[in-house]
């Protein structure tokens, strides 16, 4: 198999303006930060994001935020990006809340072929606002529908020619569930290897859902 | 009481309320100190919702894993036996009910159980990050907090803030005291000898149930 490395430029070339991406990462962790930082150079704007969280103004991805090069974001937490508050509280960007455990199985359910799923977590509070409430059993549920993007970007440690991916530490976090549920995807490794010397046993994102690979320049 | 002496009081409470072998998961804050009061033959397992079970102490400086974080961002290292997986997994754990206890910080709670502690409209929205998996998910809820926010009251009778989770909170641990809330309301069940029973009733908007055996704060 032909290897799926091409450059850090390449691989930011196919993300237009507009286009709804997922970023991997956790406060930075696991956030494909070469691609965040030729992005910011590219200027591509009016970007729809799908991230846990939006970082730091000048760490992974609350670097995009500060930049305005994002029109929306869907996430669980802005708390430590001034930036990303000020524009929301300026109205410059819009912001979806999902608690982060419905956020990451929205994303599982895009890419697994499910038409949602059913949790208990939010009832009662504002997220329910607009949802079905379904009862299985006597316990009620709020019916949490799957969540896709155009592009999605991951951070892993380790990647294999052929896009086996590894992940060190914390760093998988919503990695492994955004490979599933993008058009194209494409991950930024740390260090790239030859097919076969990541075990088996170890790939932790399969290579049928990553399109292109990059080795990070930072 | 200084903050220092309000937090510690806070801490070494909650610490009492964990049993050897819980799944625990701290929220960030005051509940990150809990670990430093635990009794020496009770051990518990930390989890973090990025992803991990079985957090240790913070890295010496220089020490760090820059792809080895807490929910917070900040870095820590990991116990022997630990493990690291992806959010949909840790949620798993979370939503799942494989967490015994969580301890986290509030706003405002209620003598309903109702929490808010993930904003306050048009001042701070940090967004819920995984309080409300969280709280819906663990099998104990303990709020560690100060009683008061500079005298404003946080036991409410019905919170006025976006809930966080509605009637999930099972016990308040504060400077002033140790709360359980039940189907008739909250009870003082123990109360810091620093303090009366009407100041405590003065510091709470809540009704608080006064049983007979009220007890001195656990330390």
């Amino acid at each position: 198999m032909k290897s799926k490395q091409i450059s850090v430029t390449e691989a930011v070339s196919m993300i237009k303006d507009g286009m709804t991406v997922m970023i991997g990462g956790f406060m930075a962790v696991g956030s494909p930060i070469s691609i965040i930082d030729k992005m910011v150079e590219s200027g591509v704007k009016n970007l729809t994001i799908i991230c846990n969280d939006t970082a730091f103004p000048d760490k992974g991805i609350g670097k995009l935020v500060a930049n305005k090069q994002v029109k929306k974001i869907i996430t669980s937490h802005i708390g430590t990006n001034p930036s990303t508050i000020e524009q929301f509280n300026n109205k410059e960007i819009d912001i979806e809340f999902n608690p982060q455990g419905t956020l990451v199985e929205r994303i599982r359910s895009a890419g697994a072929g499910l038409g949602g799923f059913l949790t208990p977590t939010g009832l009662g509070t504002v997220v329910q606002n607009g949802k079905q409430v379904i009862n299985v059993d006597g316990r009620d549920y709020l019916l949490e529908k799957p969540l896709k993007a155009d592009v999605a970007l991951l951070g892993a440690s380790i990647s294999d020619t052929y896009g086996n991916l590894f992940y060190k530490g914390s760093s998988q976090n919503f990695n492994t569930a955004m490979a599933t549920a993008a058009d194209l995807v494409i991950a930024e490794a740390e260090e790239i290897v030859e097919a076969g010397k990541i075990a088996p046993e170890n790939v932790a994102t399969q290579s049928i859902f990553v399109h292109y690979i990059v080795k990070r320049t930072v | 009481m200084d903050k220092n002496q309000i937090r510690e009081v806070i801490a070494r409470r909650a610490a009492l309320e964990l049993k050897d072998g819980d799944l625990v998961n701290l929220g960030i804050g005051l509940p990150t100190c809990v670990p430093d009061y635990i009794p020496k033959d009770v051990h518990v397992i930390l989890q973090s919702e990025n992803g991990l079970i079985g957090i240790g102490p913070s890295p010496a400086p220089g020490e760090e894993d820059k792809n080895l974080s807490n929910a917070g961002g900040g870095y820590v290292t990991l116990k022997c036996g630990a493990s690291c997986f992806d959010s949909a997994t840790s949620f798993g754990i979370i939503r799942g009910g494989h967490v015994d206890v969580t301890i986290l910080g509030a706003l405002q709670v209620d003598e309903k159980g109702n929490l808010a502690n993930w904003m306050i409209p048009g001042k701070l929205t940090p967004g819920m990050g995984g309080a409300m998996d969280l709280v819906s998910g663990a099998k104990k809820v303990i709020i560690a907090m100060e009683h008061t926010a500079k005298g404003s009251h946080k036991i409410m009778t019905e919170c006025s803030l976006p809930l966080t989770a509605a009637g999930q909170v099972n016990l308040i641990i504060t400077e002033m005291g140790v709360m359980e809330i039940t189907p008739e309301g909250i009870v003082l069940k123990e109360i810091n000898p620093e303090f009366t029973v009407e100041e405590v009733q003065a510091a709470t908007e809540a009704k608080l149930i006064i049983p007979k055996d009220i007890k001195p704060i656990q330390q």
